[in-house]
């Protein structure tokens, strides 16, 4: 069964129409990413799937049960997390708070302290800061420790919007190497992301968005080669 | 949630309580010293020296109020940056619970025969369930349909809840026989403690006493800051609430029922201002309606003056004010021969102070550059 399905989801801010009804499917498992220009609706098709936003019409279904118009907790209670956009780690608490608020509703002390572990080892880096405030961190520090809060609470889906915003090359490279593994480890991922060529390349599937509608999906290898995604997003990134 | 994050704020609290004292009373010797030309009849360093450990006790149970006060107006500014004008009515509705239980015990015969640690023990539990719940219960119904709302309409609605809480006591108290200044009974705490004799130049002594009530209520104040620091940095629900204060769509995110947390933040606040108002009452030995207010405008200024939304500035805060209205109250009669008595001129001098202290630290004393929250 699919594990993640939007079926003509329409959202609304007040009076601006976002979403024109969005269909999408993501299988126990894969990676799909959701590609588009910036104002496309990327961050808001992953806050309507997390409960930020109520959507005004259309179904979202996790293993056929519907979870649109559960509040936010109750969907994260469900094995839906995201590491949202601009990473909004918690700035005055420690890195250890941090994780310790993505495994919030779990109760398992052994369960959480491996997570943690386990994030750990993904990214050394955090251990390192552990004490340190989420605030004083370096932009991909705080990147880091957004996708590893995200993943103390197991997810089933995780949804990450724009992992490499901000980053040097090296490390674009290196979070989606770590968000490859993740995957393999397995994690099924919903990837929103600007660098096309780099989501696409790690994705089993992709989506691509304009203003609120999904114009084109397909595999990633085969997106890569559409000469419509080459003109329009990967002309500057590309070389 | 280490250790250090636990003692850290309380050591800073600790540090200002025994520093404001120290500065103030060398301060106050300091003054006394430079007027002591003025006046044949009395030594005025001696006098000074004489009743200077009365006026520290009688400071810190007045910081202890506020402080204690001061923490449901920050704690809900954390989480909401909403001040919950009607905070000093949930500190008298908790005063006047434990006025009635006062009230009924003494009816039906058996409150002298009650220790009276105890009574006050269960007293200040009974303010702290009516005035948590009675908080919660206003969030639930008149501040949270308008979360979304302007800001100001939330503030009125406050201030409606606050006009509402008055009147509805007062009918209250007329109707059950309390009375609009209902006395509030206590099994009796016995005579003032006497902790030393103090020798005075003339060869008499003065006796330096404490009030066993004064007493209770620095103990019991203190417990609940030790208890609510513990809370709120060494727990998972308190780690929580400082992320709701940070962040709320994301705390949302990370699975925390915010509307859940901001309940709680608010039966923690009218919790601790229940159990103030008993204290309060204790001490006092009457309450009425209209107590609420004026210690809820000086606990609301106290947590200004340590920072709005900082759990140890509204500590710091309240531990300072009170302080300073000790000292004033107790010194500027003395030190200006009569000319203006204290009493009525502590709030002006203590205020003025509050306000040059704010012109130079506008974030509050704990604040920080960017309004440290929560
Ligand atoms: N809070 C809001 N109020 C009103 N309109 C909004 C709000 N947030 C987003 N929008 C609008 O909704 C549309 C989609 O925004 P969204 O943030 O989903 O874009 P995006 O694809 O994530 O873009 P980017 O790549 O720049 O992050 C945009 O036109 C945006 O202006
Ligand atoms: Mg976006």
């Amino acid at each position: 069964m699919t594990l993640l399905e939007l079926k003509d989801v329409h959202t609304y801010y007040g009076n601006i129409h976002a979403l024109k009804g969005i269909s999408l499917a993501v299988e126990k498992g894969e990676i799909v990413t959701l590609i588009g220009s910036n104002g496309a609706g990327k961050s808001t098709t992953l806050r309507t799937i997390s409960g930020l936003l109520t959507p005004r019409h259309g179904e979202i279904l996790l293993e056929g049960q519907r979870i649109d118009h559960l509040p936010a907790h109750e969907i994260v209670a469900r094995g839906v997390l995201q590491a949202p956009e601009g990473r909004r780690i918690f700035p005055r608490l420690t890195v250890r708070e941090n994780l310790e608020m993505g495994a919030y509703q779990r109760r398992d002390a052994d369960g959480i302290q491996r997570d943690m572990e386990r994030v750990f080892t993904l990214f050394p880096r955090l251990r390192e800061r552990i004490n340190q405030r989420g605030g004083t961190l370096s932009g991909g520090e705080q990147q880091m420790l957004a996708i590893g809060r995200a993943l103390m609470g197991r997810p089933r889906v995780l949804l990450l919007d724009e992992p490499s915003m901000g980053l040097a090359p090296v490390l674009v490279e290196q979070i989606f190497n770590i968000i490859r593994e993740i995957n393999q480890q397995g994690t099924t991922i919903l990837l929103v992301e600007q660098n096309a060529r780099m989501a696409l390349s790690i994705a089993h599937r992709g989506y691509v968005l304009e203003t609120g509608r999904i114009t084109l999906s397909g595999e990633g290898k085969s997106l890569l080669d559409n000469p419509k995604v080459k003109a329009a997003y990967l002309g500057e990134v590309g070389h | 949630m280490t250790l250090a994050g636990v003692f850290g704020p309380l050591g800073q609290v600790f540090v200002f309580v025994v520093g404001s004292a120290i500065v103030l009373s060398v301060i106050t010797v300091l003054v006394a010293f430079l007027l002591r030309g003025t006046r044949t009849n009395v030594d005025l360093v001696q006098a000074t020296l004489t009743i200077l450990p009365q006026v520290i006790v009688d400071g810190l149970v007045r910081g202890f109020l506020f402080a204690t006060i001061a923490l449901g107006y920050t704690m809900v500014y954390g989480v909401l940056e909403f001040i919950n004008f009607a905070h000093g009515e949930i500190f008298m509705v908790g005063a006047f619970s434990g006025a009635a239980l006062g009230t009924v015990l003494a009816a039906s015969g058996i409150l002298n025969s009650i220790p009276p640690l105890l009574f006050v023990l269960i007293a200040v539990i009974v303010g702290m369930v009516v005035s948590g719940t009675l908080a919660m219960t206003i969030e639930r119904v008149a501040y949270r349909p308008l979360r979304n709302a302007p800001r100001l309409v939330p503030l009125i609605s406050a201030i409606g809840v606050s006009l509402l809480l008055q009147d509805g006591m007062r009918l209250i108290a007329n109707v059950t026989g309390l009375g609009f200044n209902a006395r509030f009974p206590t099994p009796n705490f016995g005579p003032p403690l006497q902790l030393a004799q103090i020798p005075t130049a003339d060869g008499r002594t003065i006796p330096l006493i404490l009030d066993v009530r004064a007493l209770i209520f620095i103990a019991a104040a203190t417990l609940m800051l030790i208890g609510l620091n513990y809370l709120v940095n060494a727990t998972k629900m308190g780690t929580a609430i400082r992320a709701v204060a940070q962040d709320r769509p994301t705390a949302s995110l990370m699975g925390i029922n915010v509307n859940q947390i901001i309940a709680l933040t608010f039966l923690i606040g009218g919790a601790l201002g229940g159990a103030a108002g008993v204290l309060f009452g204790v001490r006092v030995g009457t309450v009425n309606p209209y107590i609420g207010f004026l210690p809820g405008l000086k606990a609301f200024t106290a947590a200004v003056l340590g920072g709005i939304g900082n759990i140890p500035g509204a500590m710091v805060g309240g531990i300072v004010l009170g302080f300073l209205e000790a000292f004033v109250a107790s010194y500027l009669s003395l030190l200006t021969g009569g000319a203006f008595s204290g009493a009525s001129y502590a709030d002006i001098v203590a205020f003025a102070i509050l306000i040059l202290i704010l012109i130079f630290r506008p974030s509050g004393l704990l604040g920080e550059a960017v309004a440290q929250k929560v």
